[in-house]
């Protein structure tokens, strides 16, 4: 027990090596998927979808890095990688958003199966037209050197998509509290009846745009994934993200700013359990029932508020 | 054609029947106006504990143990939206994710990373005196494991208990309005909690035929999906109990499509088959669209307002 | 027990003759004291009116003698004996039936079902059914066994609710409010059965806010104001005065801030005092409306209206019959099948259900005065200046709040209702829209809320469209009146007599001979 611990600390500060090239690393993904969760549900759409999302802005990225990587510089290449990212997760959470709006569907299960068909996607293409062309292994080849995003710190492994989804999460603070955009998302999320009738706001057309950015944040992560991280699409290339980034954002309370606390915190817990695994043994599916245990906990937590707090508790939708 | 046909057919009722215990085990719970989005990591609660049930005290065991399993995680489910009033989508997929981590983690603590003894008990088919031997019927419905007969008895006598007893009504009106629940003198969470404990059960069940019946062993996240998918069976089935279970059959048929498909020597990838089940919910929830015939309480735990 | 009382002679021991007392109820919620030590004595065979203020107690000390809560302190006695009911269950089981305000039906559910509800073993609907018809029939209360209750109008679902009780063989029967959902008739034909109910040998307990109905049919009247009893006697020895000045702990008149709306009888003669049209042009207009719902139910049909800058045109018609489509139309939050609609871009609006609709609780005021204009904001959220803005209305609505930042939640109803009628009037100074602005409300501050509306001023004076189920608070108010029958709206005219009201609820009966409505000379 104590020696597993001591491998969990180790693997996520023990060194700078652990901090930066593990920790922090992880916590990237988090960084965006926790905040497009949080965004969803600040907006009150339950998108359990950010898994999916995320593997096909991961196959997007793959797939243009591999077609047009060899001709352009990394200065096109990389913002190109983050566009086609975020526009295959804003796609595939389009699906959902649009089912939901055209035919009532709830969000919960379409995302949820989104996540399957996401996933028996990928499988087909590390298979199929992005299979590594000696065609044994079911991953792609590594994505050209124009397409692998810039390390921050030499000898580390932090990269640039750590940077960008602080700030992603620094913009999205400031949106959700000085723009007019902003409250009407709040506001959407707190009480759609009300949004509606004393607003006039359009709930629909703003829970739809929310669900499509939710989707864009958790395809920009996975293009971050590839370009920064893996440099190559193959099957586990996420160890379930988009479901800790579920707890990451609860944790965070939905706020911008604590979702960067928040995702370093699991960031450091998914790189200490990979360490824990190496060298005590202890399977890293743990991972998850400690995740598990810290969403119950929260929502255990939040029961305790005052009246007026509970009131924003519905669905998630807290402040 | 036959020689298809018959496998397929009986794939289909093979493969329905776990589904149908998880997703009537779902409709119980959602009559009774909760949604316990949670029925993936009871399944898979049930599976391992159906497994080491078997392992130590044979088959019987193995299913009374997934239902035990089922039971106590939706119990985790019940104490935190009854008791704690905690958002139920939320607390659902936290238990999917306890689920799924937690059998992962005890599979390896107890089986090492070798996996399970291959000697997990199982049942076999069991061809039906007489009744088998009826042309196509007979092969498709009478021979098959007795966890298929039970779910034969189950059905009538839910469809029966719904309509026709006080206990019956009372759950109905629990989901249709705890309001007028709770003024007809009917004790609430006690209705739900029996309803939610019932439903985990039904889904440990699931598990435990999973593995005893069907695949004959534990893998991590063998549920693949089912616990959602047993979701959707529900609104397919339009929260009815025989609806339910043709819905079942139905995306039973979809996962042996596979089977047949690819027996018929398709071209398609693998892995599009493995997406067919999850697309095939999504396009038949789009296409059955109204939502009228959910219990009202269920609407109290969606956030989205329909425009 | 019951033998005793039936042998002895009646009025030897009062206890005698008691159906129900209830004696020194407190109930607490968190901090809130909901009843402080309220008392009353119910006689068998009689109808008691339990009378207050919205918020004095009255529901939540018949749901303590119903079993639905349980009280903090007190002695409840059945038939003279302690009893300690734990669920609504258990005081069903000793013959007390209770008829709540927002009736406890399952719409998707039969009649049957929603009265089989409750019982043990087998269901079994024919039987059931039977005994229904029997009992109802027996009752004068006809009702469908087999219809579905979401079929039913609100009248007939009423009667399903007192079939209810009596099929349980409820002889203490406890009407919260039952005459709110009805029409005038509806109302005397309930208030007549009540009589004969209690003639034959029942009791009835008669929760209402209406003097003139417990004057009309109750027995012994008890009056409770914030949680206390502060009256409780026979109805022949209470005069109105005595009354009014228990409701309300003082006396009539003037008095308090705003200068309270006097609570009974209220000022008719208001519709004679119509302002005088300068502006001919209407501020809003309807010409041809037709309201088709999503279901399919015709709302409204052909309707043509025009309301003018400076009065207030009152709305009655009971719930269903079109008023509730007719305001939001007007409000621009529900777009007309067919037919125009003519209205300003901006026009204000006070939904009936104001935590829901209006305003969100958790929000501060500040985001709340925001939300209003919050579909047409754009860019940069100036929060300064909102702030600056909030407080200014706080001041000129007067609305008693900490501060700008404070979440809604922790106002009071009469504030936030003040609230949300000074932000619409910021927003929209031509038309405002109100629905039902009493609801939820007590009576101080529902009198404000109505003196305040009548006192709108600007220039030009705003266009005010008003409905309320309380035909005494739209005649204090409106300077015009209109009447919803199934879709079709006709203007009364104002009868010769001003305290004469049959001309409105003949209106609202559909039992007319009224005049289409005005609409500046177009039709």
């Amino acid at each position: 027990m104590t020696e597993a611990l001591l491998a969990l600390w180790d693997g996520a500060f023990g060194s700078s090596y652990a901090i930066w090239s593990a920790t922090l690393v992880r916590s990237a993904p988090l960084l965006w998927l926790g905040l497009g969760v949080a965004l969803a549900f600040r907006a009150g759409v339950l998108n359990i979808g950010a898994e999916g999302q995320f593997l096909m802005g991961a196959i997007g990225a793959t797939a243009v890095a591999q077609v047009v990587g060899r001709s352009v510089p990394g200065l096109v290449m990389i913002p190109l990688m983050a566009l086609v990212g975020g526009v295959a997760g804003a796609g595939w959470a389009g699906i959902a958003a649009w089912l939901r709006q055209r035919f009532g569907v709830l969000e919960v299960i379409s995302t949820i199966m989104l996540n399957f068909i996401a996933l028996a996607t990928i499988g087909w293409m590390v298979r199929g037209p992005l299979q590594e062309p000696t065609r044994i292994y079911p991953q792609s080849a590594e994505i050209p050197w124009s397409a692998q995003w810039p390390f921050l710190i030499p000898g580390q492994r932090l990269h640039l998509g750590f940077v960008l989804g602080l700030l992603a999460c620094a913009i999205a603070w400031v949106v959700l509290t000085r723009t007019a955009t902003g409250f009407r998302i709040r506001a959407v999320g707190a009480s759609p009846s009300a949004a509606t009738s004393a607003g006039q706001i359009d709930v629909g057309r703003t829970v739809m745009r929310v669900f499509l950015v939710s989707g864009a944040c958790a395809g920009l992560a996975g293009a971050a994934e590839v370009g920064g991280v893996t440099w190559a699409l193959y099957e586990g290339i996420s160890p379930g993200y988009g479901y800790t980034a579920i707890a990451v954002a609860l944790l965070a309370r939905l706020h911008p700013g604590w979702i960067v606390v928040s995702a370093i915190f699991f960031g450091a817990l998914e790189a200490g359990a990979s360490a824990m695994q190496r060298d005590a043994g202890v399977p890293s599916v743990v991972v998850q029932v400690i995740v598990a245990v810290i969403i119950l906990g929260v929502l255990a937590g939040s029961q305790r508020r005052t009246r007026v707090d509970a009131l924003r508790v519905r669905a998630g939708s807290g402040r | 054609m036959e020689a298809l046909l018959i496998p397929f057919l009986d794939a289909t009722i093979r493969t329905a029947t776990p589904l149908a215990y998880a997703a009537l085990g779902e409709l119980v719970t959602e009559r009774s106006g909760v949604i316990n989005i949670g029925m993936e990591g009871i399944i898979i609660a049930g599976c391992l504990g159906g497994l080491v049930a078997a392992g130590a005290g044979g088959a019987a065991m193995g299913f009374l143990g997934g239902a035990l399993a089922g039971a106590g995680m939706a119990a985790i489910f019940a104490f935190f939206v009854l008791r704690l009033r905690a958002d139920a989508i939320i607390t659902g997929t936290a238990l999917t994710l306890l689920g799924l981590g937690l059998t992962g983690t005890l599979y390896r603590g107890l089986f090492g990373l070798e996996g399970a003894a291959l000697g997990t008990p199982s049942i076999a088919p069991i061809a039906l005196p007489g009744l088998s031997s009826l042309p196509l019927v007979g092969p498709v419905f009478f021979t098959q494991t007795g966890m298929t007969y039970l779910l034969y008895l189950f059905v009538p006598a839910l469809a029966w208990w719904l309509a026709r007893t006080q206990a019956g009504l009372a759950l109905r009106a629990v989901g249709e309005s705890r309001a007028a629940a709770l003024a007809a003198g009917l004790d609430v969470q006690r209705l739900r909690w029996g309803a939610i404990l019932f439903g985990g059960a039904m889904g440990g069940l699931c598990g435990a035929t999973l593995v005893l019946a069907q695949v004959g062993t534990f893998t991590e996240g063998m549920s693949a999906g089912r616990g959602f998918i047993a979701i959707a069976i529900v609104v397919l089935g339009r929260w009815r109990t025989v609806g339910t279970t043709l819905a079942a059959l139905i995306f039973g048929g979809a996962f042996a499509l596979q089977y047949l498909l690819q027996a018929a020597g398709w071209a398609l990838p693998y892995h599009l088959f493995l997406a067919l089940p999850y697309l095939l919910t999504l396009i038949l929830l789009a296409a059955l669209r109204g939502r009228a015939e959910a219990p009202a309480e269920l609407a109290s735990q969606e956030s989205w307002s329909r425009a | 027990m019951t033998q005793r009382a039936a042998t002895e002679p009646m009025g030897a021991d009062p206890r005698d003759h008691e159906a129900l007392a209830l004696e020194g109820i407190t109930v607490r919620f968190g901090p809130v004291t909901a009843l402080d030590g309220a008392h009353c004595t119910i006689r068998r065979g009689t109808v008691h009116a339990i009378l207050g203020e919205n918020g004095a107690g009255k529901t939540t000390l018949m749901r303590a003698a119903f079993g639905w809560l349980m009280p903090d302190a007190g002695t409840i006695r059945l038939h003279g004996a302690p009893v300690t009911f734990r669920t609504s269950a258990e005081a069903i089981a000793q013959g007390i039936g209770m008829v709540h305000q927002h009736f406890m039906l399952i719409p998707a559910m039969t009649v049957t079902e929603n009265i089989a509800l409750g019982g043990r073993g087998r269901f079994d609907a024919g039987t059931t059914a039977a005994r229904i018809t029997a009992v109802a029939d027996g009752a004068g209360l006809p009702v469908d066994p087999v219809a579905r209750v979401r079929d039913l109008a609100v009248s007939a679902q009423q009667r399903v609710e007192i079939v209810k009780a009596l099929v349980r063989d409820a002889r203490i029967l406890i009407l919260d409010e039952p005459t709110a959902v009805l029409t005038p008739d509806q109302a005397t034909e309930l208030l007549r059965w009540v009589r004969t109910f209690a003639d034959a040998g029942g009791t009835v307990v008669l929760i209402t806010h209406k003097l003139r109905e417990a004057f009309a049919v109750a027995d012994d009247l008890t009056v409770l104001r914030q949680g206390r009893t502060v009256l409780s006697a026979a109805r022949a020895l209470v005069t109105e005065a005595h009354l009014i000045e228990a409701l309300t702990g003082a006396g009539v008149g003037p008095g308090g801030a705003g200068g309270p709306v006097p609570y009974h009888p209220m000022p008719t003669a208001r519709v004679a005092d119509a302002p005088e049209v300068d502006d001919p042009a209407p501020v809003l207009r309807l010409d041809g409306v037709r309201y088709v719902d999503p279901r399919g139910v015709t709302r409204l049909r052909a309707v043509d209206l025009a309301v003018y800058p400076g009065e207030i045109l009152g709305v009655i018609g009971v719930e269903g019959s079109g008023p509730r489509e007719l305001l939001r139309i007007l409000a621009g939050r529900l777009t007309p099948t067919t037919g125009r609609v003519t209205r300003p871009d901006a026009v204000g609006f006070v939904p009936e259900d104001r935590l829901h609709d209006a305003v969100i609780p958790s929000f501060s005021l500040t985001e709340n005065l925001v939300l209003a204009d919050g579909g047409e904001a754009r860019g940069w959220m100036d929060w300064s200046t909102w702030r600056t803005i909030t407080r200014d209305l706080l001041a000129t609505a007067d609305v008693r709040a900490a501060g700008p930042d404070v979440p809604m939640a922790t106002l009071s109803g009469g504030n936030q209702q003040r609230f949300v009628v000074g932000r619409e009037r910021r927003r929209a100074a031509a038309a405002l829209i109100v629905e039902h602005p009493t609801r939820g409300l007590d009576l101080t501050a529902s009198a404000r809320i109505l003196a305040d509306l009548r006192a709108l001023g600007g220039n030009p004076r705003p266009a005010v469209v008003f409905h309320s189920a309380d035909l005494d608070e739209v005649l204090a108010v409106a300077t015009r009146v209109v009447a919803c029958f199934e879709g079709r709206v006709r203007e009364v005219s104002p009868p010769s007599d001003p305290t004469d009201r049959t001309p409105y609820t003949r209106a609202m009966t559909g039992s007319v001979e009224t005049t289409a409505v005005s609409s500046g000379g177009t039709r």
